[in-house]
């Protein structure tokens, strides 16, 4: 194996991604722009948007840096991140204060601005989806909406979180085209009458195919305009190889391990130029697509483990090149990071069952260790079959203390997939795409549609519907709390409240899906996603295989918490009056620091295996699923499922939630994922695996849980094997997500007092990592304040 | 015995013998260690606990008790331990749990039941339980059976002894444990006593009859400065270990921390000692490096 030394062509490209600042282009929105503006009313939806995505590939800035071998970038240069105006058009404030912010800041020059403001802004006002959608939305979603009780994801993004299976590896878009040209010729006008829209989608397949070709080709062209004027043998001989590599893929079917990484990354670029879904894109499984080029070449000596290694660098780096478009208001809250979530799986099992660890998942396991930079995310995936071996490799790797790898248990997962309507074979080629929701890659469309507030679904149901921040109604009247005679009443108050929230939520989700599907269609992204050529429709309208809504529940341990205090202090023991704790949240619990700390130490609270509260969990939890789980959304056979992930959003959610009767003060955040709350869980973590463990994981798509662990639990190599066992265990008992931040306090405090010295600590957020210094203060609290686990 | 006093259980415990351990602490010990991490040990009786720390001098204990024996004070409050009768109204009453109990009753019924939840994690780590302290062999009658009822449902045990006890109840003990992890302080039996209350023959002898039956066994060598750290202590201690019969022994050897003197403060006591060290890595290594010369492993725990 080859020492950990970097070389210096990826020296220097790591630098200059990691050191560059994100900043705003405005050159798609130029073109596209332009292009509406002269062809308006011309085609049809569909074929508009594969011309403009045509019209984008053909006349962008395209770019090949030095030292690179993969080549592309969506902007005109690293880091630069277009807009995309017909989603939401961002006004001259919006652009001002994303060049001015502290966090997430994205720079853009006065003339920039005024050629914006000139050209683009005056085009979509009124032709947004954001508009389409606000303008639409009625006022019992915009109460809850304001509440915080949800967030909406569609509202600046496009639905994405797609991941790829393996077909482009097996065929090129020339391949596809051909498919689209079948599927053409054999619509029946006659009987169908569904013929014509199909083919106003199939022929906006085929042209965004050309354009992804053209895109290749200018990059083929300008790599031998650089060989010419190119003075070093060896650059020029690396260029005529990228310009063919380039004219290979992705028009044909890649042949090398080179051409194959070429292939996915055009395709990444494709997806991500034409509209700006979450979570980027995502290769899947990505070592078990490499892995047959790999093995071929290494057997016939073409390539070596080094050259190998490189190139997978100079991917990364790719990755790393692309920040998230930028989000303002409620999104950016939900989701403050740079960080665009392409998650790349590693290991796993194939879709024939077996162990997908190959000696590449062990290389991108040692290039997300030595270049350990933002992006892209990483996970390993941790069967029953996977090799203790792979398991050590990635322990050693969480041990740096980066806050990856994430680790998943693909059992898990694969019997959620089952259980949501998936074939086995689906199923099994499935995985994790962003954080830790999990879809069948290449086949479905998993739109996460927002976060659920639930701990604030509490707080209204303890104030009759109204939203005591600011007074307003923003549920429905379920009841004076202080008439409640038993636990139970209460609890069927809050579902109450719970499943009208959940329907304020679906009733516009299913309408903004429509409006997707009618007003921004992604023909290029359809190409690549079964069925969509079988079926002549969009990835937003009905074609993929499987199409599913999630929601997104976050707080389960703030809730669960608050639930046990509720119970045991008011209505079983009566010791506190209900009177006197809604008078404690009402004030932040003002002069009544004694009544908080019994609140906090006289619970029991989740995370402990103490079943007093994880039953509560368990039952929030399966409420929760029966209130979301199988609802139909407006696609045939598509459906809402729940997941528990949070993202940032469960610090967005802490701001707009009071106290709690848990003994959380107002404001503060609320707990992530399916974690316990805040140093509520005192019992060390195989006691918070055991309480995670109780939910049906199964039923979900998708549970988060961090840990975070001091570095001294982890010095020697023998605590390795007890954290790889701590692992294995929790997988058993059912788990599906774990993941750590092995960083003690001390650091933390240090980095928020000199930032400068440490620019590069990363740790876990929510399913994905964060530069520390780039998190907002109350994220930064958050994450110090999770429950240290220290060696006993 | 129905019932033992136990002060601790701790999960995830991976420093106390093979994989994932789950580790009962019992309470009471015929030593009195200087360095004892765990002071709260030493009294085989319920002791009552106070961290000024967490205390947010409500007052509600001083309203509480029945007795009139606590009072607030500018350091917190104070416990006049000849009126206190351990009734724990103060414990019951306290919001932020500042006074608390040390030492609780558990059945054998009980702590099985806990200790079975953690299965999974022991077949998935090799691991098991461990049996520490204090001495738990001072509470043999309950220990005995615990070990049993393990043995029964096949889990790994250590007992974690401080090796002064009866010969015959450390045989008897030992026909149903698996591990001992045997802490052996000082060869003298004047500094001995000196320093942990009682003399060593007993230890000594102890652990040459343990080791003749074969059982596996783990010494342990806590090393503190000025105390046991010098090369006479440390060449009889490690020729000692190398004249045991049976297999070659791996000794750990455990540097002194001084996480110990606020827990003295909790129980109301002053430090008796002053200020302890732990070795520097310069000594460590020369007593490994003596270890070594009598091929013996020492393996440190940072």
């Amino acid at each position: 194996m080859e020492t950990l030394v970097k070389t210096s062509r990826i020296q220097r490209l790591r630098r200059l991604s990691v050191e560059t600042q994100p900043s705003l282009s405005i050159e798609r929105a130029l073109i596209e722009t332009a292009f509406y503006k002269e062809n308006e009313g011309k085609y049809a939806v569909p074929e508009m948007r594969a011309r403009a995505f045509y019209e984008i590939c053909k006349k962008k800035t395209i770019f090949i840096g030095d030292d690179e071998l993969i080549v592309g970038e969506r902007g005109p240069r690293p880091k630069a991140v277009p807009t995309f105006p017909e989603l939401t058009c961002h006004s001259v404030e919006d652009l001002e204060v994303l060049n001015s912010r502290e966090q997430q800041r994205y720079t853009i020059n006065r003339e920039d601005i005024d050629t914006y403001a000139r050209e683009v802004i005056p085009y979509w006002q009124g032709r947004t989806q954001r508009e389409r959608i606000f303008n639409h939305v009625p006022a019992a979603w915009k109460a809850a909406y304001e509440a915080g009780l949800f967030t909406e994801f569609m509202e600046q993004r496009a639905p994405g979180h797609t991941a790829l299976d393996g077909k482009i590896y097996q065929k090129g878009l020339l391949d596809f085209k051909k498919e689209i040209d079948d599927h053409l010729g054999r619509l029946d006008f006659l009987s169908d009458p569904e013929a014509t829209n199909k083919a106003d989608q199939l022929k906006a397949m085929a042209i965004s195919c050309d354009a992804a070709i053209l895109f290749a080709e200018r990059h083929a062209r300008l790599a031998e305009e650089m060989a010419g004027l190119e003075e070093d043998p060896k650059r020029v001989a690396e260029l005529k190889k990228i310009a063919a590599v380039c004219r290979r893929v992705p028009a044909h079917a890649p042949r090398t391990f080179w051409e194959a990484i070429q292939m996915y990354w055009f395709i990444h670029l494709g997806t991500i130029t034409e509209l700006n879904g979450w979570d980027a894109m995502n290769p899947g499984h990505f070592d078990q697509h490499l892995t047959p080029f790999y093995e071929k070449e290494i057997a016939d000596g073409t390539l070596h483990r080094a050259e190998a290694k490189e190139l997978l660098s100079c991917f990364w780096i790719k990755v790393n090149n692309h920040p998230a478009p930028p989000k303002v208001g409620i999104t950016a809250r939900e989701s403050g990071t740079y960080n665009d979530f392409t998650n790349i799986n590693i290991g796993g099992i194939r879709p024939d069952g077996s162990s997908g660890v190959s000696e590449v998942s062990y290389l991108l396991l040692e290039v997300a260790e030595e270049l350990h930079t933002l992006q892209p995310g990483n996970s390993v995936h941790i069967s029953s079959k996977t090799p203790n071996r792979f398991l050590h490799a990635a322990c050693k790797v969480i041990r740096q203390g980066h806050g990856f790898p994430s680790v998943f248990n693909p059992d898990v997962y694969v019997s959620e997939l089952l259980r949501q309507g998936k074939s086995l074979r689906d199923a099994r080629e499935g995985g994790c795409s962003g954080c830790i929701e999990v879809g069948a890659f290449g086949k479905e469309a998993f739109l996460l549609t927002g976060y659920l507030n639930v701990p604030k679904i509490l707080e209204i149901t303890l104030h009759n519907g109204i939203d005591p921040l600011t007074g307003k109604m923003a549920g429905i009247e379920t009841g004076d709390p202080r008439r409640f005679r038993t636990f139970e009443e209460l609890y069927r108050a809050f579902l109450k409240q719970l499943n009208f929230v959940i329907d304020q939520k679906m009733r516009v989700s299913n309408y903004i899906d429509k409006m997707f599907a009618k007003y921004a269609p992604a023909p290029f992204l359809s190409v690549v996603i079964d069925d969509c050529i079988a079926k002549g429709r969009d990835y937003y309208d009905e074609g993929p295989r499987y199409n599913t809504s999630y929601i997104q529940c976050t707080g389960l341990g703030t809730i669960a918490d608050s639930l046990s205090a509720l119970k045991k202090h008011i209505f079983e023991e009566k010791t506190i009056s209900m009177d006197t704790l809604l008078e404690a949240l009402d004030s932040n619990f003002e002069d009544r620091e004694a009544l908080r700390q019994r609140l906090r130490n006289d619970t029991p609270f989740f995370g402990n295996d103490d079943d007093y509260a994880d039953d509560l969990a368990q039952k929030v939890y399966e409420d929760l699923f029966r209130a979301i789980d199988g609802k139909p959304n407006i696609k045939t056979g598509g459906k809402y499922h729940l997941n528990m992930l949070s993202t940032t959003c469960h610090v967005y959610f802490g701001k707009v939630t009071g106290a709690t009767p848990n003994g959380r003060l107002a404001g503060k955040p609320i707990s992530d994922g399916t974690s316990p709350s805040h140093g509520a869980d005192t019992r060390g973590p195989s006691a918070v695996v055991r309480s995670l463990a109780k939910i049906d994981q199964a039923l979900s798509g998708g549970t988060l849980l961090n840990q975070r662990f001091l570095p001294d639990l982890l010095r020697q190599d023998q605590d390795l094997e007890k954290l790889a066992a701590l692992i294995r265990s929790y997988f058993t008992l059912g788990g599906h997500h774990i993941q750590f931040n092995v960083v003690d306090t001390a650091t933390l405090r240090a980095a928020q007092a000199f930032p400068e010295d440490y620019r590069d600590l990363m740790v876990r957020v929510a399913g994905y990592s964060d530069y520390f210094n780039d998190l907002h203060s109350d994220l930064q609290e958050e994450i110090i304040e999770r429950t240290e686990h220290e060696g006993f | 015995m129905r019932t033992g006093l136990i002060f601790d259980i701790q999960r995830y415990a991976i420093h106390d013998g093979p994989g994932i351990r789950m580790t009962i602490f019992f309470k009471g010990c015929p030593l009195s260690c200087a360095w004892c991490h765990n002071p709260e040990s030493q009294s085989p009786r319920v002791q009552k606990m106070y961290s000024a720390n967490k205390c947010i001098g409500s007052q509600d204990c001083v309203r509480a008790c029945p007795n009139e024996a606590l009072t607030l004070t500018p350091h917190g409050i104070v416990t006049d331990m000849e009126a206190c009768q351990l009734c724990g109204e103060c414990v019951r009453v306290c919001p932020t749990k500042a006074m608390e109990f040390s030492g609780h009753e558990e059945t054998l019924e009980g702590l099985m039941q806990q200790i079975e939840r953690e299965i999974v994690f022991f077949d998935q780590s090799g691991g098991g339980v461990t049996f520490s302290g204090g001495e738990p062999l001072m509470h043999y009658q309950f220990l005995i059976p615990l070990l049993k009822a393990c043995g029964e449902k096949g889990i790994h045990r250590a007992v974690d002894t401080s090796g002064f006890t009866k010969t015959k109840v450390l045989l008897e003990v030992a026909r149903h444990t698996d591990l001992f992890l045997f802490d052996l302080k000082l060869m003298d039996p004047v500094r001995h006593k000196a320093w942990t209350g009682v003399r060593n023959e007993k230890i000594l002898h102890n652990l040459k009859v343990l080791a003749e039956t074969g059982v596996p066994i783990q010494i342990r060598i806590p090393l503190i400065k000025g105390v046991n750290c010098d090369e006479e202590n440390i060449r009889e201690t490690a020729g000692f270990i190398a004249g045991l019969p049976g297999e070659k022994r791996v000794v750990s050897l455990l540097p002194y921390h001084d996480l110990a003197i606020k827990k003295h403060e909790r129980l109301g006591q002053t430090y008796r000692f002053g200020q302890l060290e732990r070795p520097s890595e310069n000594e460590l290594r020369q007593i490994e490096k003596v270890f070594e010369e009598n091929g013996i492993r020492a393996v440190l725990r940072a």
